[in-house]
């Protein structure tokens, strides 16, 4: 009965005695610094800047939490329990297109976990994971505001609705022909 | 003349093709040599419709539905610009029977205004509300919404004017609007609707709640999962600042009132509103214990307006048209109208105001035309993956906040989600659990470690594993849940679970593994 929605607990970097020992390039650690200092005046900007290091690196790197705890002097735990909170910060990049599966109720009523299994299938993925081409990463989400045309899914940020297997593919393949 | 053609950009009707439909309009009227304007409106909320194509032409506007973009040269050949005769004609479609019947206050602009324009805007009504507003009183526009019965639309049916009276009544530097627009409830799409399609009604409404109570500052806190809501509010916060409806001299008055928006990040519990408030402060979605109320110490600890969208959207109705207006539909305590939305299994879904006072089956039926398999509906959950499975012999109930509370469900925010019967009721009771795992902030016990134990419990049930103690475990577990939570989420994640262990209980039986 697992349906495979649950996150497995990610480690990145090496684990040496305490300290995960990871740092960033030069460029990506100036543009945290930049975003910090550009956002930190702003009223609770914690989620602000998360969300801007996310947009410009495409996650939000274990190396780049004491940057942005020094940055808005905040302790490390503050921004790593905000980081691991949220579902929508990743640790690590997606793939170059993520597919967000709806596996809420309105979608399920209209077929949302053979849709699923579907999906799995011909990605040959789970949930959460992204294709060993790095082409695409499978996530499941809760509810896309779409209930009216399930089951629903975004790609990319662009919603999908009434979506079947064969529509789905359809989808995939025209991903895969863009540059 | 330019003949001006509407096609939705609403997120709902793109999903299902509305870009492409758009695309080609343009295509094959520059090809033609013909001059069209085309708007990109929000949606009527008939999405079995969507993409739904509208034209004006000397009789008032044609609509024409559901449009691919295969079908527009014949739309063409068919002189449609002119409301020409097509197969997929539906007439004026203020008369197309689903949505003539329809009561729309709070929605009554949307999918009829270009949402990215001020102009339109004023020219449909809008700023009637604030302009009312700004020659009264702050105490006498909180009056105003209390008199018209306007409760809580996001789900807790909270009387607005008494929350707004709280945030008048203290004495504070700052204090601050709020809106929740984290609507995470499935089976629920009506503040995206309303942010796509017409965004100035929220920002006119949040002015007004700030004007009232002293708030020179509004934050709209919205969902990830909502990119084009997030990008329809930003052009129209732009626009209005630009037209000096928000900022240091709203519409003349002198008055200073600036609007934000914030974005969540992917986290159910956000939509708890002192959880949303620690959110907005850039912190972990974990709910407060209450008291203090928000209204008393809210954001920054401030005090604090917090209101769903759809309640905030109501506001400028009630000013412009007066409160007992308002309060003149409705049945009992649940006065003015309800957005309902039709989701799921259903022929004809989507988003259904009326006043108070429908049940579920004119809803289901009339509304909604049966399921979409065709198949007998055999459950339907009303209120979000919060509230209760109603079984048919309770469709006859009147969708209100008291009608529905004593049959033990929960309006909610207005969603009802259609099951035809093929649905396993113990699987939907196993997700709800797995959902509350999942969403739990983790600051309690029963709702953290409750769901967890709730999947495992239904688990074993369905292994055939002790199943009668373990059916009576779940029930106790539920219970706990229901009394011990800090919030509603662990609080009412149970509700769906023991309403299908009593009206569904012949699910909960051992089953052999798929």
């Amino acid at each position: 009965m697992r349906t495979g929605l649950y996150k497995a607990p990610q480690r990145q970097g090496t684990y040496t005695g305490g300290l995960i020992m990871q740092t960033l390039n030069p460029g990506d650690t100036a543009t945290v610094r930049r975003i910090v200092s550009e956002l930190k005046g702003r009223p609770g900007p914690l989620l602000e800047v998360l969300h801007a290091v996310q947009g410009a690196l495409g996650c939000v790197p274990a190396a780049a939490v004491p940057l942005v705890a020094d940055g808005l002097n905040i302790s490390r735990a503050e921004v790593h329990g905000v980081v691991t909170f949220y579902h929508f910060f990743r640790e690590s990049p997606a793939g170059k297109h993520t597919i967000s599966l709806c596996q809420a109720e309105a979608c399920q009523s209209q077929g949302a976990e053979a849709l699923a299994i579907h999906a799995r299938r011909r990605l040959g993925i789970d949930f959460h994971a992204t294709t060993p081409d790095g082409r695409f990463t499978l996530e499941p989400i809760y509810c896309l505001g779409n209930c009216a045309c399930s089951p629903a899914a975004m790609i990319d940020g662009r919603l999908h609705g009434r979506l079947t297997p064969e529509s789905f593919d359809a989808l995939i393949a025209e991903q895969v022909k863009r540059p | 003349m330019t003949v001006r053609v509407y096609v939705p950009g609403d997120a709902g009707a793109t999903s299902v093709g509305a870009d492409e439909t758009a695309r080609a309009i343009t295509r094959e009227a520059a090809r033609r040599g013909t001059q069209i304007e085309l708007v990109r409106n929000g949606s009527r909320g008939a999405y079995w419709l969507e993409p739904l194509v509208e034209v004006t032409t000397a009789a008032g506007r044609i609509a024409y539905g559901p449009v691919t973009a295969a079908d527009v040269p014949e739309l063409f050949a068919a002189d449609f610009l002119k409301g020409g005769k097509h197969p997929l004609s539906l007439g004026p479609p203020d008369r197309i029977p689903w949505l003539a019947g329809q009561q729309r206050l709070t929605f009554e602009r949307v999918g009829i205004v270009d949402p990215a324009s001020v102009a339109d805007y004023v020219q449909h009504g809008g700023y009637q509300g604030l302009s009312r507003a700004l020659s009264m009183t702050g105490a006498q526009v909180v009056q105003a919404i209390t008199t018209s019965g306007l409760r809580g639309r996001g789900g807790a049916a909270f009387p607005t004017g008494i929350k707004w009276k709280t945030v008048l009544d203290q004495n504070s530097a700052q204090k601050y609007v709020t809106c929740n627009a984290d609507e995470g409830d499935s089976g629920t799409f009506s503040d995206r609707m309303l942010m796509e399609g017409d965004p100035f009604t929220l920002i006119e409404g949040m002015t007004i709640a700030g004007l009232a109570v002293g708030a020179t500052q509004g934050y709209i806190y919205l969902r990830a999962e909502y990119p084009h809501a997030h990008r329809a509010l930003k052009t129209a916060i732009a626009a209005a600042a630009q037209a000096h409806y928000l900022g240091a001299d709203v519409a003349g008055s002198g008055r200073r009132f600036d609007l934000e928006v914030r974005l969540g990040a992917g986290a159910y519990i956000c939509g708890e509103e002192t959880s949303m408030l620690e959110s907005l402060e850039g912190k972990r979605g974990e709910v407060r214990v209450r008291p203090p109320l928000p209204a008393i110490k809210g954001l920054f600890g401030q005090p604090t307006i917090v209101n769903n969208v759809v309640t905030l959207a109501s506001v400028p109705w009630i000013m412009a048209h007066g409160a007992e207006a308002y309060a003149n539909f409705g049945v009992g305590k649940s006065r003015g109208t309800l957005p309902i939305q039709l989701a799921g299994n259903i022929k004809r879904g989507g988003l259904v105001e009326r006043a108070f006072g429908l049940t579920l089956r004119e809803l289901l039926y009339d509304y909604g035309g049966g399921s979409a398999s065709g198949r007998p509906i055999r459950a339907v959950q009303v209120g979000g993956p919060l509230g209760a499975y109603v079984p048919p012999s309770q469709f006859d109930t009147v969708v209100d906040y008291e009608a529905l509370s004593a049959v033990g469900a929960l309006l909610g925010h207005g969603g009802i989600v259609v099951f035809d019967d093929t649905v396993d009721m113990a699987r939907m009771a196993r997700y709800a659990m797995e959902f509350c795992a999942i969403e739990s902030c983790g600051k309690c016990t029963p709702c953290r470690i409750g769901s967890t134990r709730g999947v495992e419990v239904i688990d074993r049930i369905l292994a055939g594993t002790d199943g009668e103690r373990n059916v009576q475990l779940l029930e106790e577990l539920c219970d706990t849940m229901v009394q011990g939570s800090l919030c509603g989420l662990g609080g009412m994640a149970p509700f769906p679970v023991q309403s299908a262990l009593k009206h569904f209980r012949e699910d909960f039986r051992a089953r052999t593994r798929q």
